[in-house]
């Protein structure tokens, strides 16, 4: 309509657009997936608020897994690249993407940084995403399967504060736990809510710098890699 | 701050829709935002302004429906607003309940030149 008279004249007409806002990253998502899975490559997605303990867990999965299985990993920062060099003291191959402003890592960025990785068939391939609970969620990578990773020295009621990524996750790692004589945290509560709000949650409790814990850790892997 | 990647998603995939379309200037864009779906739209706008600069959207008008969050209980066989992805049935306290509205975003036309 013209701003002037009101009339008709202008030739600015409606199209319909129905579209989702996320197909962009979804159609980038979905090529990775078929990407992974036509070479069988087990790809993992880590998720957590900064510092609950993503990079240490990795570390000393890598380890534990030995040289049986080969292991490339996905580092997403915001600026720095000191996980990516923790994780390349471990032995693997590991590429840094630095997200600058962003605040989660994309299917576009993922599959750009699998075209230089080149994972191997058979392979296991973590991703660590940007330290956030709230927009990871909403971004899939092509992954198999979402691990949200919380430590006990972030409140018992994180997932009702962040339902969506919880809701997101298929596993939840409740890490540090060596640490729960010194906390205020109650581990059955923080379960519930959980599972509050996925049902279909699965939940570990760990110990990354200790170890405890990390057998069944490993087992989920195995058992999901096939 | 990912309402910002949004929109760049959003300008580029109605870049690709203006070759199929024929247009070369969008004066507004209607969209829907879930209540469930994790975004604010008052950042969405902020981010929007930014995202556009020197695109075809630049100029344009952001205009947001905002969908409330409905779920489904299968306890009182009912359907329900909700506020947020946990909440439990209004009627009976039951959950989960199955998300059935609200968290999607979606453009769903523009008004082009
Ligand atoms: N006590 C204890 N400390 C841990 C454990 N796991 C990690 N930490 C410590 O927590 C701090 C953060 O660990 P990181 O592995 O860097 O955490 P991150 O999630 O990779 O951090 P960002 O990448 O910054 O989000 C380090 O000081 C670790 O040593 C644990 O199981 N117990
Ligand atoms: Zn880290
Ligand atoms: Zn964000
Ligand atoms: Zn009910």
């Amino acid at each position: 309509m013209c701003s002037v008279c009101g009339c008709h004249n202008e030739q600015s007409r409606l199209i319909s657009i129905e579209q989702d806002i996320l197909s962009k990253n979804n159609r980038y998502a979905t090529i990775n997936r078929d990407y992974l899975n036509e070479r069988n490559i087990f790809c993992l997605n880590l998720v957590s608020s900064p510092g609950s303990g993503k990079t240490t867990l990795l570390c000393e999965t890598i380890k534990a897994l030995g040289h049986e299985t080969p292991i490339t990993v996905i580092e997403g920062d915001q600026q720095t690249s000191f996980d990516a060099e923790r994780i390349r003291k471990t032995g693997v191959k590991a590429v840094q993407i630095n997200t600058g402003k962003g605040c989660h890592l994309d299917g576009q960025m993922v599959g750009r940084a699998i075209d230089e990785l080149k994972p191997e068939s058979h392979s296991i391939l973590f991703i660590e995403n940007v330290g956030n609970l709230i927009c990871p969620a909403a971004f899939d990578l092509g992954e198999a399967k979402k691990v949200v990773i919380l430590s006990v020295t972030e409140g018992t009621d994180k997932p009702l504060k962040y339902p969506d990524m919880f809701h997101a996750a298929d596993l939840m790692i409740l890490n540090k736990t060596d640490l729960l004589p010194y906390v205020d945290f109650d581990i059955e509560l923080c379960f519930q809510y959980a599972l509050q709000v996925n049902p279909d949650i699965q939940i570990l409790t760990l110990s990354a710098t200790r170890g405890d814990g990390m057998k069944s850790w490993l087992n989920w892997i195995e058992q999901h890699r096939e | 701050m990912h309402e910002l990647s949004l929109c760049e998603d959003m300008i580029d995939l109605l870049r690709e829709r203006a070759k199929v379309d024929h247009y070369s200037q969008i004066k507004s864009i209607q969209i829907e935002i879930g209540k469930l779906s994790c975004v604010e739209s008052y950042a969405l706008i902020f981010a929007f302004s930014a995202a556009a600069k020197g695109s075809l959207a630049e100029n344009a008008t952001l205009k947001i429906n905002e969908i409330p969050g409905q779920g489904w209980c299968d306890q009182c066989a009912s359907e329900v607003t909700i506020e947020q992805r946990f909440d439990t049935c209004p009627h009976c306290d039951y959950y989960p309940l199955e998300i059935r509205q609200g968290d999607k975003m979606r453009i769903k036309y523009v008004e082009v030149i």
